[in-house]
């Protein structure tokens, strides 16, 4: 009994865990989608993302009053949940609004040209944001304002989940039905999936492809807000640096799912998370940022279009 | 007009992929002629300006002013760079102002080697101060060793740094020092016999201060019930703290740097450990407590200073270093204070800029009286010197009693 819900344990801890990474990599893969390219400065807008929700707390605990509240009751957690929501949702739009502008300084003057050109640029653009940050914000590490209180969720018997990861979970449950809904119900997210298919055709049919990209970006950019806020939230500490690995496993778990399936960079997503927990459960903590990188490999020589990629001839 | 550009685009694109390779480098060199003009133009300047600056003694200090371990590093450029006010306000050395190159090495692996390489070859240092950490001092004091440039480090507390060679020092006490304090500390004032040990295997300092904790605990009639092991990067500490809930110990250690400690401090609290932690100087940062909040109250940790001695000294320095950086010195902005006030000191007794002279200045060092205590240097070029133990309380840091070594 006591081995199951260990097991179960470490699941919840990989699922929340899996859930950030899962957030991070529909960023990759949706770019990856419509302009065949790896944005490297995503994990970039993530690390952004914490530090809007860091600069923007101030002005909303006038009202809110964040950290107030040591638990959760009945009376206040509409409450609370309005504030962190508030929160995440501007920090989203402002992450937004920076990707968009990444986008069209950065990456669309080099649309043209080949593809290595806006490679490089990116991860040039990942290095300015870091560095811009460090310069501006400082290096040292930033205590994140408590935005829901953090406690173990009362009547689980001996699994402790804390209201911080259930807040990962549901928060990502969430984003990711507005996100399939967005992709498959509207006229943007029509655009979104004919670009993936076919520029040129997509274009001859009247889509504005500048404006598909643009919001892709956006919509790819607020889900990493969104992820940076909620990692913060649970753990509350942020650097200039915290993008760099995360990023690259998110890239790791969109390459795994299957490089420009929604679905697949969520499920991807989910199973770096819980490979990693269960690699530093069994007893191999220095293994955790490794084993993201081992399936990489094995991933690339086996099946190199990822669990639910399909075939195509341009991948190869 | 759009269609026109995506039709572009893929003919572009495929011609360039038949082109990987095939341009030649005389090709390159034509198209790019005036730009590699300038290039050769800007390089010989430098390389020009860097051979001509004419100065005083100069002294090239590594440590780590961004990245992961900042604001250790940030503290530590201020407690040197005081210390060279202090000797250019006196005439500098030698006759000269003290010129102190300070550089970063980004708490990466790897860039304090590349570092110290520059202070060789290229600004052509008299000693190097640094590097902040042991791992980073471990890449540094080989190369020093090898170019025959003495190293001090005044924080890198690890055995096996000033083992590296004859030129390699340190004025700061050594981790099984650290870990001895700290086992006596959970024996002696705590009671404690069933303990658990954390470790950071991607550390050197964490390593080394847990080997002494181990032995010291287990000679001295207590028990390492569970030695668990985590790296440094890590955020999410759930699955070992789960591990630590079970074993119900009396106290867990904690020989970590604040980032991480800071962060486990608070989720053992959350998944409901009340067991004391006690850690070591890697915990002396005002980002601990932001971060730990009331978590990090009733633990303890050892450390080389406390802004709250009450010796006149102490209370000198602290108000030195408070009107200059309206801040209260934290360990490492004193050690780092004494450990370039040493190093300036063995120059100006070596009277010369020559390394071999300096590195034996250094080696006669005996009771320096430091802000850290006195310091004298022994045979393995070792510093020995008391340490503190501090506790916290309400977010405030106390002493708690001051160990000789």
């Amino acid at each position: 009994m006591d081995r199951l819900i260990e097991i179960v344990q470490q699941l919840v801890n990989g699922v929340s865990l899996g859930s950030i990474y899962a957030l991070i990599a529909l960023g990759y893969t949706m770019v990856y989608g419509v302009l065949r390219f790896i944005n490297f400065a995503h994990g970039d807008i993530y690390m952004l993302g914490a530090y809007s929700g860091y600069l923007l707390a101030p002005f909303f605990s006038h009202f809110f009053k964040f950290g107030q509240f040591d638990t959760f009751t009945p009376q206040n957690t509409l409450f609370i949940l309005s504030g962190a929501g508030l929160v995440m949702v501007f920090s989203m739009a402002i992450c937004a609004v920076i990707g968009v502008l990444i986008e069209r300084i950065a990456y669309r003057p080099l649309r043209q040209r080949p593809r290595l050109n806006v490679l490089i640029t990116a991860i040039g653009v990942s290095l300015f944001l870091q560095n811009i940050t460090q310069y501006r914000l400082g290096a040292d590490p930033k205590a994140f304002p408590q935005l829901i209180p953090v406690h173990v969720v009362e009547g689980l018997g001996n699994l402790t989940i804390l209201t911080s990861q259930l807040a990962i979970i549901l928060a990502t449950i969430l984003l990711l039905i507005v996100l399939r809904l967005i992709v498959m119900r509207t006229k943007m997210g029509l655009a979104m999936r004919a670009l993936s298919l076919n520029p040129t055709a997509c274009s001859i049919m009247g889509v504005n492809n500048d404006v598909v990209i643009s919001f892709t970006f956006a919509l790819g950019s607020a889900l990493a807000a969104a992820a940076g806020i909620l990692v913060s939230m649970d753990s509350p500490s942020i650097n200039p640096l915290m993008g760099n690995l995360p990023g690259i496993k998110a890239f790791v778990a969109a390459v795994l799912g299957g490089i420009g399936n929604i679905p697949g960079a969520a499920l991807g997503g989910l199973i770096i998370g819980i490979l990693e927990t269960l690699v530093v459960a069994i007893g191999f903590p220095q293994w955790r940022d490794g084993i993201a990188f081992a399936v990489l490999i094995v991933i690339l020589l086996f099946k190199p279009t990822g669990i639910l990629g399909k075939v195509e001839r341009e991948k190869v | 007009m759009g269609r026109n550009r995506v039709g572009l685009a893929t003919t572009r694109r495929r011609r360039d992929e038949g082109c990987l390779g095939g341009e030649s480098a005389l090709q390159f060199i034509r198209e790019n002629s005036l730009m590699l003009r300038r290039l050769l133009v800007v390089s010989a300047i430098f390389l020009a300006s860097s051979c001509c600056v004419i100065g005083g003694v100069r002294i090239g200090a590594v440590t780590c002013l961004t990245g992961a371990l900042s604001t250790f590093g940030v503290s530590s450029v201020q407690g040197a760079k005081l210390a060279v006010e202090d000797i250019n306000g006196s005439g500098g050395l030698l006759g000269e102002p003290i010129e102190l190159i300070v550089e970063d090495n980004g708490s990466k692996a790897g860039e304090a080697a590349t570092i110290a390489r520059k202070f060789i070859s290229q600004d052509k240092v008299a000693a190097i101060l640094g590097d902040l950490t042991s791992s980073a001092t471990m890449e540094v004091a080989p190369l020093a060793q090898a170019a025959k440039i003495p190293l001090l480090t005044p924080s890198a507390t690890n055995v096996a740094i000033t083992r590296i060679g004859t030129y390699i020092f340190r004025s700061c006490f050594i981790d099984p020092f650290t870990g001895k304090v700290m086992a006596r500390f959970a024996l002696d004032h705590l009671h404690a016999t069933r303990a658990i040990l954390l470790t950071d295997v991607k550390q050197d300092y964490s390593v080394g201060v847990s080997d002494a904790i181990r032995s010291y605990l287990t000679e001295n009639g207590g028990e390492i019930v569970a030695s668990i092991s985590y790296s440094s990067g890590d955020t999410d500490f759930r699955t070992q703290l789960t591990e630590v809930r079970g074993e119900r110990p009396d106290v867990i250690f904690l020989p970590a740097y604040y980032t991480e400690a800071a962060l486990i401090l608070r989720q053992a609290r959350q998944l409901g450990i009340s067991t004391p932690f006690v850690g070591g100087e890697g915990w002396d940062s005002p980002a601990l407590v932001q971060v730990a909040g009331k978590s990090a109250d009733g633990n303890y940790y050892t450390n080389h200073f406390s802004a709250a001695d009450p010796s006149e000294r102490v209370k000198a320095f602290v108000e030195q270093y408070r009107a200059k950086y309206h801040a209260t010195p934290d360990a490492l902005a004193a050690l780092w204070y004494d450990g370039a006030r040493l190093l300036f000191f063995a120059v100006k007794r070596a009277g010369s800029a020559d390394p071999e002279k300096i590195r034996n200045a250094l080696a006669s060092t005996r009771n320096f009286e430091g802000v850290t205590g006195s310091i004298s240097i022994d045979e393995n070029r070792n510093a020995s010197k008391p340490g503190v133990i501090l506790t916290i309380q309400n977010g405030e840091t106390r002493m708690v009693q001051q160990v000789r070594p």
